[in-house]
């Protein structure tokens, strides 16, 4: 027989050396309440202390839902120096950056001022949130790249943000999330795909916002599982309204990264929208094309959540329809349907699509090179 | 099978778990109200350290409305994605015939039955008088 005395440890297994990868959905949180403060002018500093935010819809500010796990992320990534999950650059680093050899990581606060009623308030947010992830975040490491988040329903304000940050590479992205007053198509919003043509930046439309509209089309539903797959419902109208307004055809330099809803079913919708858009063309005449050809050549898609099918085989058959130079892994850091990176893609892949799918593509159409 | 010692019972009490790596494995040991599990603390779905979830009850439904909620404190729900687990056999709730997580028998033995082997006395000093948290693997 064999005993062994062991002392209790905490030490975890040793570091493996890991692919090199471009994380495309970070979400940097603030660690405290007033931490924009500095950022925002005093007369906004002071509305927000005594009338606070006012959305387009109730039950934003409280989470509508626990979100499955505290603030809808990782138990295990509260900052040992407190603060909520994602709120520290130092822990960031040590959970993620570097064990998982992540060579560029995209940005993509939340909670930011978007979908809010006061428009010069969004507006006034949304600035200091970029000021803020220049500062916390991407000149502290070279990795990290902010997105520009803009106050999406006053276009107007939120293409002048856009052109005062074009240049500046602290920024790869435009990010609107896929939630809004109006489906994202309407002209209303094109200003913003204006702006971001003209400055050669993607516009992210990442699942989430509160745009006073129930999440599915049928109505506000009873559980928090079907607000996770009403958001891939959303961003198939989102898509559908960007091409069939014809966004995608007014803007064809236009780049646009779907990001956080799955892409399983984009093959799906391509098709469907293919065969109404045979039959019903004439309605929108200036979709002079089908719907699919724009979607293949102005759209990109990060993969968390990537879908998990029985056949593993099945996604493979997916992704090579979209295309292998079409996906940019994101893992949602820190967040709790967190992608771990040597864990998603079925054995079989090719190295120089496996390159692809976790950096090249990334690095492509960001514009970062090695 | 090798039986390692995790601690003297009366520095384990009810209600908490203690992580540590056996052979390079990584694993957690629970005391649920007195009783002992060892589990892997790796999470068989993308490899969390499964043990630092909440211990929970055990939702189930015969018909929709009717809710029965047991087991209390009895299931590990993974800090991630929140799969569940039986501590007590590492069952999954979400995949069981796909998933289950290494379950090590753990058990309490008197100090007199432990203090036998090679390595004891070099790493901790053993009072043979007490009853020590033992893990199977
Ligand atoms: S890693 Fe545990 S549920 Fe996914």
């Amino acid at each position: 027989m064999n005993i062994q005395f062991r002392e209790t440890t905490e030490s975890a297994s040793p570091p493996t050396i890991k692919t090199a990868i471009a994380d495309c959905d970070i979400h940097p949180a603030r660690a405290t309440r007033t931490e924009l403060y500095p950022y925002l002018a005093k007369r906004w500093q002071h509305h927000l202390d005594v009338y606070g935010v006012h959305a387009y819809q109730g039950m934003m500010e409280g989470p509508p839902y626990p979100k499955a796990q505290p603030n809808a992320s990782r138990r295990d990534a509260y900052p040992p120096e407190g603060g909520p999950q994602g709120s520290s650059l130092s822990f960031m680093q040590q959970q993620h950056l570097d064990p998982n050899n992540v060579q560029l990581g995209v940005l993509n606060p939340l909670g930011t001022g978007q979908g809010i009623r006061n428009h010069e308030l969004s507006a006034a947010l949304c600035s200091a949130i970029n000021d803020w992830q220049i500062d916390k975040w991407t000149s502290k490491d070279k990795r990290l790249k902010a997105s520009i988040v803009v106050g999406n329903e006053d276009a107007m304000t939120a293409a002048a943000e856009i052109r005062e940050r074009a240049g500046d590479k602290n920024f790869v992205q435009v990010l609107l999330l896929s939630r809004n007053v109006e489906p994202l198509g309407q002209r209303r919003y094109w200003p913003i795909y204006q702006a971001a043509e003209e400055a050669g930046l993607p516009v992210g439309v990442h699942a989430f916002g509160f745009g006073g509209n129930p999440i599915t089309p049928s109505g506000w539903p009873s559980y928090y599982i079907e607000e996770m797959v009403g958001h891939s419902q959303c961003q198939q109208s989102a898509l559908a309204s960007l091409v069939l307004e014809g966004v995608c055809e007014r803007f064809p330099k236009l780049k646009m990264v779907m990001i956080e809803a799955g892409f399983g079913w984009a093959p799906s919708l391509c098709w469907r929208l293919d065969k109404v858009w045979q039959r019903l063309r004439s309605e929108v005449p200036h979709v002079r094309r089908p719907p699919s050809e724009y979607i293949r050549e102005q759209v990109w898609w990060t993969t968390q959540p990537m879908e998990d099918p029985e056949r593993r085989e099945d996604l493979l058959d997916v992704i090579e329809w979209i295309g292998w130079d079409r996906l940019l892994f994101a893992t949602d850091y820190p967040h709790w349907d967190y992608d771990e990176p040597s864990r998603v893609l079925p054995p079989g892949v090719s190295e120089a699509n496996r390159e692809a799918f976790y950096l090249g593509n990334a690095r492509k159409l960001y514009g970062i090179t090695a | 099978m090798a039986r390692h010692v995790i601690a003297p019972v009366d520095e384990f009490p009810p209600g908490t778990r203690k992580f540590l790596e056996i052979d390079g494995r990584p694993i957690a040991v629970f005391n649920i109200k007195g009783e002992y599990f060892g589990l892997s603390n790796r999470c068989p779905h993308q490899g969390a350290a499964l043990c630092e979830g909440p211990l929970i009850g055990l939702a189930q439904s015969k018909d929709p409305g009717e809710i029965e909620y047991s087991r209390l404190g009895e299931i590990i729900r993974c800090p991630w994605h929140g799969w569940e687990f039986d501590v007590r056999t590492g069952q999954s709730y979400c995949d069981p015939r796909r998933f289950r997580v290494k379950a090590y028998p753990a058990h309490v033995e008197p100090g007199a039955s432990v203090v036998k082997g090679p390595y004891v006395a070099e790493t901790i000093p053993v009072r043979v008088e007490s009853n020590y948290v033992v893990v199977e693997l």
